[in-house]
């Protein structure tokens, strides 16, 4: 419960401040091209990082493991938001893929 | 450049927002289903998705605290998806409103979508509305489709049979995707995914994440020599 509380304010809060630097010291401060790069390719890093880790390690810990049917559900998701497909596609095929390897029988 | 400036703020959003919104709906309610699912309490994805109204970030700390990982991992994580819109914070400053308490509140509609489409927009006032009324439009989706996929993976009991598991990755995935088109960032993304799912096995949960980000250092370093010599005006 605690838990829960303190990273909801805890986001919230960091997140609206994030917001609000530009707003308000944007009169007498601008970032500077590498802040700005930065600022533009960690988030890609760490999207890409997380979605690799959930992909061979699960998204919980205890479904640990690398699991072939969540392997090819990802692969095939990420195949088609690579190729622009719209994000409902993306979803039904990964989930889909996943869900048929393991109707017949693929852990 | 095709230019926007007559065309009517509602036709620009029904345009080039309402397909936007479809989008975040269904990834709205994954997160909403993936959050019940995963057996949080149930305030927490709502109320997350009011205060904090930023897909990825909410996606990044229910990835890392699903992970096992702690508190200041699941926060440093998700603030650190979130430091792009400091970026749009100072690229949207005219468009916020006049008075101070419009622009307080406008600021926590900044989104990528509403900062990329006032890029066109050269009149202020043109720029406020259109960025008012797509940030709206996208608070109110996202946050209804957070609740509907609440209450949908309420009533999901397998979640390995239906392939959930796979769907976290690939929303996450595909929220990267449109900014992956430069070599640059691929690399660097590359390199972060090889040693995060490399340091794995030996940091404790949400940290691997974290260590991936010495990837943006590939970037910052050269391309920084490389710009400066280059760059006029």
């Amino acid at each position: 419960m605690m838990f829960w509380l303190l990273l909801v304010a805890g986001l919230a809060g960091g997140t609206y401040a994030l917001r609000l630097v530009g707003p308000t010291v944007g009169a007498r401060w601008q970032p500077g091209p590498t802040v700005t790069r930065l600022l533009e390719v960690a988030p890609v890093v760490l999207l890409i990082a997380l979605a690799a880790t959930a992909t061979v390690a699960g998204e919980s810990a205890d479904d640990g493991g690398l699991n072939p049917a969540r392997l090819a559900g990802v692969a095939v998701g990420a195949g088609l938001a690579w190729w622009r497909a719209p994000m409902l596609a993306v979803v039904l095929g990964a989930a889909l893929i996943t869900a048929g390897l393991r109707a017949i029988g693929l852990a | 450049m095709c230019s926007n400036n007559n065309t009517a703020i509602g036709r620009i959003v029904q345009r080039e927002v309402w397909p936007v919104c479809a989008a975040y709906a269904l990834v709205g309610a994954s997160f909403g289903a993936i959050a019940a699912t995963a057996g949080m309490p149930w305030w927490v994805a709502p109320l997350m998705s009011l205060t904090v109204f930023a897909g990825s970030a909410q996606f990044a700390a229910l990835g890392i605290v699903l992970a096992g990982g702690g508190l200041v991992a699941a926060l440093v994580g998700a603030l650190v998806i979130n430091a792009r819109l400091m970026a749009y914070g100072f690229q949207a400053r005219d468009a916020l409103g006049r008075s101070r308490g419009a622009r307080l509140a406008t600021a926590h509609l900044i989104t990528d979508v509403n900062t990329a489409l006032i890029l066109r927009e050269h009149d202020s006032h043109r720029r406020h509305r259109l960025f008012r009324q797509a940030g709206l439009w996208i608070f109110a989706v996202w946050n209804l489709s957070v609740v509907a996929g609440l209450l949908l993976g309420d009533r999901i009991t397998d979640t390995a049979a239906l392939g959930l598991d796979a769907v976290l990755p690939a929303i996450l995935f595909a929220l990267a995707r449109p900014h992956l088109g430069a070599p640059a960032v691929r690399r660097c993304a590359l390199t972060g995914a090889v040693l995060a799912i490399a340091s794995a096995p030996f940091v404790p949960p949400g940290v691997p994440v974290l260590i991936a980000l010495v990837a943006c250092l590939l970037e910052a370093g050269p391309s920084r020599r490389f710009r400066r010599p280059g760059a006029r005006s």
